[in-house]
């Protein structure tokens, strides 16, 4: 790969245990030959994936190859010209994104699109929109999630940094407790500090709440940091599968990815 | 003294007047960025409907304050369902098509009940300031403005509906992601829009003549304050109003209403020169 890799080192392994075989779970997002694009120029030639219930999947690809295109149609912002996309069984290719939300699918953007002028307990407040419980208790949990909001909650969200938007756009997705999270390049333009961060914190609630990812990235250690099985997207269709136990490995993922 | 005393209720009245005809097209243009030009027509709307209850024997003050924004505001919501919907994020296709209804709704009017000037009376006497009489009517305009401020400001900052339809104004696209159906914010918020221009009519009507074409006589100067104001629709509306109001009644009485009228202009120029985002686009920003 030619991009400069990021500065930090990889992190450790994580012991394989949790590695458990894709097949072993029921799936909980689909896609098959699933085609969209902008207008009449196409970008996604046939993505075809699975991601099963509470498994972390990553996407890597160079910029341009669709990963961004492929999470906005799987959110409904993009049309579906070919393929289907199933949640849970149920086929959504034709519902809104406001519908594909309300179904449990959790949308963290590239560029976090934070309510910039909304404070940072009403982004939060947003969030809860979703999610049957009380309001004060799922921003109370967000909260303890992610400690460093606190100290923000009355200041307008478009006055924090880019790494604590990133922390405020998970909190804000995870307020509504969705059933999978379809998270675009959150390491764009961040801290490394806030990186390890924000793997770590979807590590440990990922764990105990059941949740599911689907990562889009290009940053190695970010993908390897969180990701169980990672698919290369090239060119607007998934080329190949990197296994799950080269897939945990920052080094072994761009000798992978490099030996083509 | 007690000249001093008349001038400023009557420019707290100016002010009022403005509050009261700018809210409902700053709410459509500040949320959605719609030039609603049917809002003089909402206005005429709402007036006619006070007319026609207060005429069936309806008690002044509902047929007045509380008819009017009902009937507007279900009016706004089947236009917005009907033809404005269709156009969202196409500036100049809605500002073709309020045309169009404004010029429909006028045609619509004189068909059913006539070119001719209306008017209903004013349901409050009169009050002295010292040696000057000075309508009760106007406190009621002022009190009503003052509500209808008022009311949007705790709406906004107070409720869900308002967090969500802030957050929906700023960016539709996450407010679905969080299951907000952006669709459905819009309707209402035209709906309320055209429901203040309703009250504003009704509460109007009294003190002007109800004909079909009224509307024009408020439009240009509901468009200057809105522009004026700036993005932020309560505070923005407030504070444009205020200069402005206080700048057309001051010169009023010390010339003409109608160079009372052309310092307004002028003024609302100067500001738009100045502030060319409005005044909430330079200060308050934060505001609501």
């Amino acid at each position: 790969m030619s991009r400069p890799m990021n500065a930090i080192d990889p992190l450790p392994l994580t012991s394989g245990s949790t590695a458990v075989a894709t097949a072993a779970r029921p799936a909980l997002l689909s896609v098959e030959g699933l085609h969209s694009g902008y207008g009449r120029i196409p970008i996604l030639g046939g993505v075809s994936l699975t991601v099963g219930e509470g498994e972390f999947v990553g996407i890597l690809g160079h910029n341009g190859m669709g990963k961004t295109t492929l999470l906005r149609t799987l959110m409904g912002y993009l049309p579906v010209t070919a393929g289907r996309i199933r949640l849970g069984g149920e086929d959504i290719a034709r519902r809104s994104p406001t519908a594909r939300a309300r179904l449990g699918m959790g949308f963290v953007p590239q560029g976090r699109e934070i309510f910039a002028t909304l404070s940072v307990r009403e982004n939060l407040r947003m969030g809860c929109l979703l999610s049957d419980r009380d309001e004060d208790e799922t921003i109370a949990d967000s909260l303890a999630v992610f400690p460093r909001l606190k100290a923000y909650l009355d200041r307008p969200g478009g006055a924090l940094s880019g790494g604590e938007q990133q922390l405020l756009a998970l909190a804000r997705c995870l307020c509504g407790n969705p059933r999978i999270l379809l998270l675009d390049e959150p390491t764009e333009g961040i801290q490394p500090s806030i990186i390890e961060e924000i793997i770590e914190t979807l590590q440990a609630i990922g764990r105990a709440r059941g949740l599911t990812i689907l990562l889009v990235e290009q940053n190695l250690t970010f993908i390897a940091g969180l990701s169980e099985r990672v698919l290369i997207l090239q060119k607007g269709v998934v080329t190949r599968e990197i296994p799950p136990e080269i897939a945990r490995d920052r080094a072994m993922i761009e000798e992978f990815v490099g030996m083509e | 003294m007690d000249l001093a005393g008349l001038l400023t209720f009557n420019v707290l009245t100016g002010i009022a007047t403005l509050v009261l005809i700018t809210l409902g097209l700053g709410v459509i243009y500040g949320m959605m960025r719609i030039i609603n030009l049917a809002h003089g027509e909402f206005m005429m709307l709402g007036a006619y409907t006070a007319v026609m209850a207060n005429g069936a024997g309806v008690n002044i003050w509902i047929a007045m304050l509380v008819l009017p924004p009902l009937v507007v505001g279900a009016v706004g919501l089947v236009l917005e369902r009907t033809v404005i919907r269709f156009l969202y994020g196409r500036m100049m296709d809605t500002m073709l098509a309020t045309w169009g209804i404004s010029l429909g709704l006028i045609g619509l009017i004189t068909t059913v009940y006539g070119n001719v000037v209306r008017g209903v009376s004013t349901p409050v006497g009169s009050f002295e300031i010292g040696r000057y009489g000075a309508s009760l009517y106007s406190l009621v305009i002022v009190a009503t403005a003052l509500a209808a401020l008022t009311g949007m400001f705790l709406l906004l900052r107070m409720t869900k509906f308002g967090l969500i339809l802030r957050a929906t104004m700023q960016n539709p696209r996450m407010a679905a992601a969080m299951g907000v159906s952006p669709d459905r914010i819009y309707m209402a918020t035209f709906g309320l829009g055209a429901a203040l221009a309703g009250l504003a009519g009704g509460v109007l009507a009294p003190i002007s003549g109800v004909s079909p074409s009224m509307g024009a006589a408020y439009i240009s100067r509901a468009f200057i304050t809105v522009l004026g104001g700036g993005p932020a629709i309560v505070t923005g509306t407030g504070l444009a109003s205020s200069v402005f109001g206080v700048i057309n009644e001051l010169v009023s009485f010390r010339t003409t209403p109608v160079i009372g009228d052309v310092a307004l202009l002028v003024a609302a120029i100067l500001l738009i020169r100045v502030l060319p985002q409005g005044i909430t686009g330079r200060y308050l920003r934060r505001s609501l």
